[in-house]
């Protein structure tokens, strides 16, 4: 590391417009020689302003410094630059959840992960925030509005009311990642529900990404068998995805049967969730 | 091509409505063995199946079923398969819609078994 550091110096002073300072700026953060790596940092942008990367470096300093007003303009500015970036949204995601503003780090972090759905850190501060805010509310709420909100989401869970595994194996999610009804349960009946939406959104994107580039026309379903279960994902409209969760003694041909089922239902609830 | 790559792939193909069958590298993408009909994208095929099948695991993984040990992308034109083996490689077959699904299956578990 001593190394690397000491090379990316001398490339750094050879050229100063080298971008290599934004490596060597990461490598100095990383350890904690915070007051150096501004410097690079800022050193670095002189030379390239428009590198939206430098600046969200930058933020990141600042926020190790302790600096956070500062830290939120110059990430505001990347997503002036660059409105889908990653690290500003975590940034502004992050700041967000720390001003106690739940509803603003939630749109962050929504957005992180609209740009990288595979990225882990976004899914379990999403998670974080989510059940951040929900605790909120919980706390807020008068016994009569916590009633009414259990109802509702007690209608949610019940898009699927009457179909087999309605209340554990069924899951409607947005193109998000979002979920919209139904639930997933887990080993030891953990509601797994959020974290496998985050996580099918991206994995449905590369299935109609492999169907269209392979020249398989529209995907119509997939499924996966894992070692605990079988996974059955298929596109009831072109906004949502269905998913269903069944042990491994359920057989594909079941899986679809029911997917048919559920697919119709899935959208005769949206329709009517329409006004 | 080792004799032992291209027995398990030959089993495949020989499936009626099998346009291809491949092993790939599952951390990269990048083809180790094809047996490929004219007009079949390998690269293309390598690489989307090894992203795909990592985006599956993820959400399995979250879904507490474990590693995907057989994937089934089914499209209006095509049927794409992926078996994972044993030290990271991939088994993966194209085909026509209406290929014997089962019998495909077959043959890459069977192929995935040989080559580990």
């Amino acid at each position: 590391m001593a190394s690397d550091i000491k090379a990316m110096s001398a490339e750094l002073a050879r050229d100063p417009g080298s971008v290599v300072f934004l490596e060597l700026g990461e490598a100095l953060r990383r350890r904690g020689q915070l007051e150096a790596a501004t410097s690079v940092v800022l050193g670095g942008l002189e030379h390239h302003l428009e590198l939206v990367e430098g600046h969200d470096l930058y933020a990141r300093l600042l926020v190790d410094a302790g600096d956070y007003r500062r830290a939120q303009q110059v990430w505001g500015g990347v997503l002036e630059r660059s409105p889908r970036h990653l690290g500003a949204h975590k940034g502004l995601g992050f700041l967000a959840f720390r001003d106690g503003d739940l509803e603003t780090a939630l749109e962050h972090l929504e957005s992180a992960l609209a740009a990288d759905p595979t990225d882990e850190s976004v899914v379990r501060g999403l998670q974080t925030v989510r059940d951040a805010a929900a605790e909120a509310q919980a706390e807020v709420e008068t016994a009569a509005e916590t009633e009414a909100a259990t109802e509702e989401l007690a209608g949610e869970e019940h898009i699927f009311a009457g179909l087999e595994g309605a209340e554990h194996g069924l899951l409607l999610v947005d193109d998000r990642g979002r979920v919209l009804g139904g639930r997933l349960l887990g080993v030891r009946d953990v509601d797994v529900s959020d974290a496998v939406a985050a996580f099918l959104a991206g994995a449905a994107q590369e299935a109609e990404r492999t169907a269209r580039m392979l020249g398989l026309g529209d995907w119509q379903w997939l499924v996966a068998e894992g070692p605990e279960g079988n996974v059955y994902v298929t596109p009831p409209t072109a906004e949502t995805l269905l998913l269903i969760l069944r042990d491994r003694s359920v057989p594909s041909g079941r899986l679809a049967m029911l997917a048919e089922r559920a697919g119709d239902v899935a959208r005769q609830w949206l329709e009517g969730q329409q006004l | 091509m080792s004799t032992a790559f291209r027995q398990a792939l030959d089993g495949i193909t020989r499936v009626r409505g099998v346009r291809g069958a491949m092993l790939v590298a599952g951390e990269d993408g990048l083809i180790v063995a094809e047996s490929l009909m004219e007009g079949v994208r390998g690269n293309a095929v390598a690489a989307l199946a090894a992203s795909l099948q990592k985006r599956f695991r993820q959400a399995m993984e979250a879904a507490a079923v474990g590693n995907p040990h057989f994937l089934h992308l089914q499209g209006g034109g095509g049927t794409l398969m992926i078996v994972p083996a044993p030290d990271g490689i991939l088994v993966v077959a194209v085909g026509t819609p209406d290929m014997n699904v089962g019998l495909v299956r077959l043959e890459m578990l069977r192929a995935a078994e040989s080559i580990s």
